[in-house]
């Protein structure tokens, strides 16, 4: 059995963002971004959270590195409770889990060269170290040249930007970094340069990646295991051989038969009994029962009214779903 | 293949920015064609040109600092590069239209859907049978109805931040498609759209070029999008065409090393880990590459490719490759070097 590095368990952040009504009827308007989500992270494994915009996933990335704070449920690392603190993480912790931000031409301050990047994390995490040599260290383990250093972010390709984005995240040293859909903002030939040394430097350092991405063909050969969330909950988590070879969950099969594939072989895998038909509902108006009813080809009258629970369908295979939970015949109202 | 009938040509197009501390050769001697009724894609990585081939075909690119020193582009008959702009404006609109990748952008923020849509039904209905007001607002119903859009009545009342991401695209369409033109351009029309969403909204343009008998050019760097979509593709590079075939042809035999590498490098959704990619960048255009200007990255590379840039060899009717590598066999033996990476 392997370590859990981040256990997170009936995670939830719901956001306030307006009120109705006045006086004594004065009630808050609150977004479920991340409604009840629990999931592990193994230690030394990539985990991939998949879900369309508007999911929960990247608010889930935002409570792990402590830009929020949960409304309630807990977060661990290593057994430790990420939020005993109300305000202050220990700065040990705060080192060990890193993040690499989406669209890297925003999330690197363009007023500093990439030395004054890079140096920002080592000087608050270790004060009294040689910084200049670390900082060659860095660029040299992502492959680029030391005479970057005096470079700024506009001189940089997407792809270049990245790589120091990357470099950034791993000056603290940390166990485990967040991938918040690093390569979704790059071509597909930098990606697969960007995936590839991301792999390099996670065989190298022993780390745990928890990747957030739309893509599930680039999940399909990156993570060892996957989860799908969708308004907020998890619907799905598998290991991503089961997941692709029987994905369950209605929504699962929604989002793998709207991938465009370039062979043959891969059209094949496609479910081809569920359609993509209408849009993810507003995390205001959460849909009662079932969040994905309103969108589902499987729809019963259990679905509107009672939210189904994570049940094991197969060993290592968790689905959040009705079809699954009725005791006798799994097997048969199995869609797909 | 005729060439009398063909809906669009380009011939050796060539467009040049001036911008401080020289001159950016963007596009370098572009030859594209496409015959009426057919679905074209044209892929490569971002800042290969696609789209500046496109606005030059509207001719929308701002000059200064565009300069087009050379080329040729005729539509439908009509020479697009010598026209006068009142003639313009009717080709686009009617002759040629487009959907853009960022439906947030292209739709504006102040103006309702209704006001916006019944805009481009009344300036392109043909000249002296201009409708009236209500022919013009049920022809804009229907134009909703027709992109699966619920409760058209109430959304021409709507401004674009009330509608979501893939609503606003269906609108794109509708007004694209509202003054029934012979050619659509659509740039990346699901990129900005989740995978469900961009996966509808290409069901749903699909559908309507087929029942409107559309012609089609699809950008995208997406090649799945392309391959699901298009009969036939283009692949540029840094300013040129470099390959064409049909769809099937080009992703079962690729020729062009750049064509080559850009279909390894997309992640399979049936596994067996990520390709290398291919090695350096898109070039500086102020001072590109001599030959060919994919040699720097090529692992092909000979010395003629350095000196000259290769002609199109013709491989078999509809193939055609800009590569040295198919110099001697032409249509011969054309699986040569096609191993993938």
């Amino acid at each position: 059995m392997t370590e859990d590095i981040l256990t997170v368990s009936n995670l939830k952040k719901h956001f306030v963002i307006g009120h109705t009504g006045r006086f004594s009827k004065r009630k808050p308007i609150t977004v479920k971004a991340v409604d009840g989500v629990t999931f592990s992270v193994h230690e030394g494994e990539t985990i991939g959270l998949v879900g369309e915009s508007g999911s929960g996933k990247s608010t889930v990335a935002y409570i792990a590195i402590g830009m929020y704070q949960p409304t309630s449920g807990s977060i661990r690392f290593r057994g430790q409770e990420l939020f005993q603190d109300k305000n202050k993480r220990p700065r040990h912790l705060r080192k060990a889990i890193q993040i690499v931000y989406q669209d890297p031409g925003s999330s690197l301050n363009p007023r500093q060269n990439i030395k004054q990047i890079l140096e920002m994390p080592l000087r608050i995490h270790q004060p009294n170290a040689n910084h200049l040599e670390q900082i060659v260290y860095l660029l040299e383990i992502v492959g680029l040249p030391p005479e970057y250093m005096y470079k700024y972010p506009r001189m940089l390709s997407g792809g270049e930007k990245q790589i120091v984005s990357i470099a950034r995240a791993l000056a603290t040293d940390p166990s485990m970094v967040i991938l918040d859909e690093p390569t979704s903002a790059l071509d597909v030939s930098v990606q697969a340069k960007t995936i590839n040394l991301l792999l390099d430097l996670q065989k190298e350092f022993q780390l745990s990646y928890v990747f957030i991405t739309h893509d599930l063909s680039l999940m399909r050969n990156v993570s060892s295991r996957v989860a799908i969330m969708y308004l907020g909950k998890i619907c799905e988590v598998a290991e991503t051989i089961d997941f692709f070879r029987n994905p369950l969950h209605p929504y699962t099969q929604m989002l793998l038969s709207s991938i465009p594939v370039v062979t043959e072989e891969e059209e094949e895998l496609k479910p081809k009994k569920v359609i993509s038909t209408g849009e993810i509902p507003s995390p205001v108006n959460v849909p009662s029962g079932c969040s994905f009813h309103s969108r589902c080809p499987f729809v019963m009258d259990i679905c509107r009214q009672v939210d189904p629970v994570m049940v094991e369908a197969e060993p290592g295979h968790k689905v959040r779903c009705h079809l699954f939970t009725q005791p006798a015949p799994v097997s048969v109202a199995g869609p797909g | 293949m005729n060439e009398a009938g063909r809906l669009l040509e380009i011939k050796d197009l060539y467009v040049q920015f001036s911008v401080y501390g020289g001159k950016l050769h963007v596009l370098n001697g572009v030859d594209f064609f496409m015959y009426p009724g057919e679905k074209v894609g044209l892929v490569g990585e971002t800042g290969c040109g696609k789209t500046t081939t496109m606005k030059a075909i509207l001719r929308v690119l701002p000059s200064p600092p565009a300069v087009i020193p050379h080329g040729d582009i005729v539509f439908d008959g009509q020479d697009i590069m010598r026209m006068k702009e009142e003639n313009l404006s009717r080709v686009r609109g009617r002759g040629i239209s487009m959907i853009f990748q960022d439906p947030t952008a292209a739709l504006n923020p102040v103006f309702t859907i209704g006001e916006q849509l019944e805009a481009v039904i009344k300036h392109s209905a043909p000249p002296g049978k201009s409708p009236t007001g209500p022919e013009i607002h049920q022809q804009a119903v229907n134009a909703l109805k027709e992109v699966s859009l619920a409760d058209p009545e109430r959304l021409l009342h709507n401004y674009p931040v009330q509608l979501s991401g893939g609503m606003r695209q269906r609108v794109c369409i509708a007004m694209a498609l509202a003054a029934n033109p012979k050619l659509l351009i659509a740039d990346e029309p699901g990129t900005s759209l989740d995978v469900t969403i961009q996966d509808q909204v290409l069901r749903l343009l699909r559908r309507l070029v087929e029942e409107h008998d559309t012609s089609v050019i699809l950008i995208t760097h997406t090649l799945g999008i392309v391959r699901e979509t298009t009969n036939r593709v283009y692949v540029m590079y840094a300013g040129t065409m470099v390959e064409t075939a049909a769809t099937e042809k080009l992703f079962s035999q690729p020729l062009h090393p750049y064509t080559q590498g850009l279909i390894s490098t997309v992640p399979r959704l049936s596994g067996g880990g990520i390709a290398s990619g291919i090695p350096g960048r898109i070039p500086d255009y102020r001072n590109p590459p001599t030959g060919c200007r994919f040699h720097p990255r090529c692992p092909h590379v000979m010395d003629i490719c350095r000196q000259k840039k290769p002609p199109n060899y013709q491989i078999d009717a509809e193939h055609s490759v800009a590569c040295f590598l198919y110099e001697k066999d032409g249509s011969a033996n054309p699986q040569k070097e096609t191993g993938q990476q």
